[in-house]
């Protein structure tokens, strides 16, 4: 996915590109979760919008179940939007302040004439409700009356309202309390269960990741870098950069962080804009040798199931 | 070591539509040189009013200080007037804050934003000041500063603005930093490299820190006490490491129990806090934490349980069932 960089106010032109991602592959089986993790900027959000088709790729097909999203006419776009819904970070912007929770839950059925009867969607809307630890009551409440969490949960609501087998988590903790962030973290793994979804998880926290989901992927400036089943990923990462990632995370225990020896990655994530020749991120890292500001590495499989985009390891 | 800022007993109100709400209701902490201090607490708890009003930055209306002393180097910083404060708040505490974009004047170069502290409160000379200022930002790891001071916070990235931030608290010398979330809008590289200049800082040259945060994992790494704040009042305190490993209160046991670690093998569920956090309008005269804690019975709802010492030297707890 590149966008355009555009300069000028009278008249736009186009005087660069963002290559927000570039040249990914990944698949996500039925039933699992797979996470997307990387800092900002390297384009795990712009993957989860190609995929709920936000945003349109510049290149390469995405394939849900057989068919080629970008290939889909109104007809199958408007079932496509049933089965894969979207869970965002923000509880505080991603609800209609005006609206009542009730009517928030209640429309994804409407538009899609899921349940036309107003009597039954009114019956469904408390079921969510409480499907997802809320009182059914809560329905003729309004978003700025309840806490984070809880408006976490309305989205998740109205995520599961349109029955959906996919659901696309973007950072759906990363801005709730500490307490409350198991919470939900609980209630998305009770949900897959029962209805069981498929979920893709972006997210920057990698305690959160590794809880959550069966195989991850790390991103950087546009690419994955490394990709493996959860446990192997964190018990033994090989790309440096996840490396880096793991050993910048504190552990919450005095003890351990004593004992640790620490030094940060130095240097920032470079402007996607001018991304670095060959590795991306070949300027931060520690075993970079020359062939790696010539070479752009490929993605190898060095165990089974295991991916790494660096010529370094063995 | 004697106490370089001492809170005692301090309130702090507001004024709200939806009725008074206490966001600090008696907080005493003390920091000494070269301590670390960490604050944990969730959003409300009143972490950061609490610093604020050592600051004397409350908005009025519709907060207030009602109670309490802030000793500061053998004055009470509550009874300062306005210009002696500002004295305070340049050239002795500095702080630094979560969002450096919007703490930063947009419309002001880096070095003019440094410089200006510099010429007010250290009486330098532009050219004196402009040197200091480059000085202050290699200090705190920006390549190139003379190019850095000339450009405007938009062109800076969020771990550069946060150390441009960090550059300013440091401008006057201070003796305390105060840090309210200094990483929380920073990844987690970013982060890293923030506060081990943070640390480095504090330990060479004996400065003081503050840090308010939410991140344990932040606290077990930097602090060396911990203070654990609960709907306006301090529910736990002590060394870190008694905290870490042998936490009194149950809401601190529940926090430490809530968050999945990676040093550990994958649990099969999270153990979260249950419940929402309080509602500060609709305290009620017993223990804030009872209707999510397992522990809670009729004492707790009769009276709140005041700060008593527990275990180790220094550790304290604000709960009828910690003695045990």
């Amino acid at each position: 996915m590149h966008f355009p960089v555009t300069e000028g106010i009278v008249r736009r032109r186009v005087t660069g590109e963002v290559k927000a991602v570039d040249g990914i592959d990944f698949t996500v089986a039925r039933g699992e979760t797979m996470g997307l993790v990387g800092e900002s900027g390297c384009g795990k959000t712009t993957t989860g919008r190609c995929i709920l088709r936000l945003e349109k790729p510049t290149e390469g097909e995405i394939i849900y179940d057989g068919e080629n999203i970008a290939a889909m006419d109104a007809a199958e776009m408007k079932k496509f939007r049933q089965k894969i819904q979207v869970i965002f970070q923000d509880p505080y912007s991603s609800l209609n302040p005006r609206m009542k929770i009730g009517e928030i839950i209640a429309e994804p059925m409407y538009v899609h004439g899921i349940e036309p009867d107003k009597k039954k969607r009114e019956a469904r809307v408390r079921e969510l409700l409480s499907e997802c630890g809320l009182n059914p009551n809560f329905a003729d409440r309004y978003p700025h009356e309840m806490s984070g969490g809880q408006r976490q949960r309305v989205g998740i609501a109205r995520a599961l309202a349109m029955n959906p087998e996919f659901i696309v988590c973007d950072e759906p903790v990363s801005a709730l309390d500490v307490s409350i962030q198991a919470q939900v973290v609980n209630l998305l793994e009770d949900l897959r269960e029962k209805f069981g979804l498929t979920y893709l998880f972006i997210a920057h926290d990698l305690s959160v990741v590794r809880h959550l989901c069966q195989r991850v992927a790390v991103m950087y400036l546009g690419r994955i870098v490394e990709m493996a089943d959860s446990d192997s990923l964190f018990d033994s990462p090989l790309h440096p950069y996840t490396r880096a990632l793991l050993a910048a995370v504190p552990v919450p225990d005095p003890a351990v962080e004593q004992g640790r020896d620490f030094r940060p990655v130095q240097g920032e994530v470079p402007s996607p804009m001018n991304p670095p020749s060959g590795c991306v991120f070949h300027p931060r890292c520690p075993m970079a040798v020359e062939k790696c500001k010539q070479q752009r590495p490929e993605p190898r499989e060095i165990r089974p199931g295991h991916i790494v985009a660096c010529d370094e390891v063995r | 070591m004697p106490a370089l800022l001492e809170i005692d007993g301090l309130h702090t109100e507001f004024r709200t539509g939806a009725g008074l709400v206490r966001a600090v209701d008696g907080v005493s902490y003390s920091v000494a040189a070269g301590e670390t201090v960490a604050v944990v607490g969730e959003s409300g708890s009143g972490k950061s009013v609490t610093a604020l009003s050592v600051m004397r930055l409350i908005p009025d209306p519709p907060g207030r200080v009602t109670a309490g002393t802030v000793m500061f180097d053998g004055r009470d910083l509550l009874k300062l007037t306005e210009p002696e404060m500002r004295r305070v708040r340049g050239s002795e505490i500095g702080m630094v804050f979560q969002e450096p974009m919007t703490s930063l004047n947009p419309v002001l170069t880096i070095g003019r934003q440094i410089t200006e502290t510099l010429e007010q409160h250290r009486g330098l000379d532009p050219r004196a000041a402009t040197q200091r200022a480059v000085e202050l930002l290699t200090q705190v790891g920006i390549a190139e500063p003379a190019r850095r001071l000339k450009q405007y916070p938009h062109q800076l990235s969020g771990g550069m603005r946060q150390r441009v931030m960090i550059a300013i608290a440091l401008a006057c010398d201070p003796r305390l930093i105060i840090a309210d979330e200094p990483t929380t809008a920073l990844d987690v590289t970013i982060q890293a490299q923030i506060l081990e200049l943070m640390k480095g800082l504090s330990r060479d040259r004996g400065i003081a820190l503050i840090v308010i945060t939410h991140n344990l994992g932040v606290v077990a790494r930097y602090a060396d006490r911990v203070n654990v704040m609960y709907a306006g009042r301090i529910v736990e305190s002590g060394p870190a490491l008694e905290i870490y490993h042998d936490p009194r209160h149950p809401y601190t046991v529940a926090l430490l129990r809530s968050v999945p670690r990676l040093d550990r093998p994958r649990q099969a569920r999270l153990d979260p806090v249950e419940g929402q956090p309080p509602d500060l309008t609709r305290l009620d005269g017993g223990c804030a934490f009872r209707p999510r804690c397992r522990l809670a019975d009729a004492a707790c709802a009769m009276s709140r349980p005041p700060l008593e010492p527990v275990g180790k030297a220094g550790h304290s707890a604000a709960c009828f069932k910690a003695a045990a």
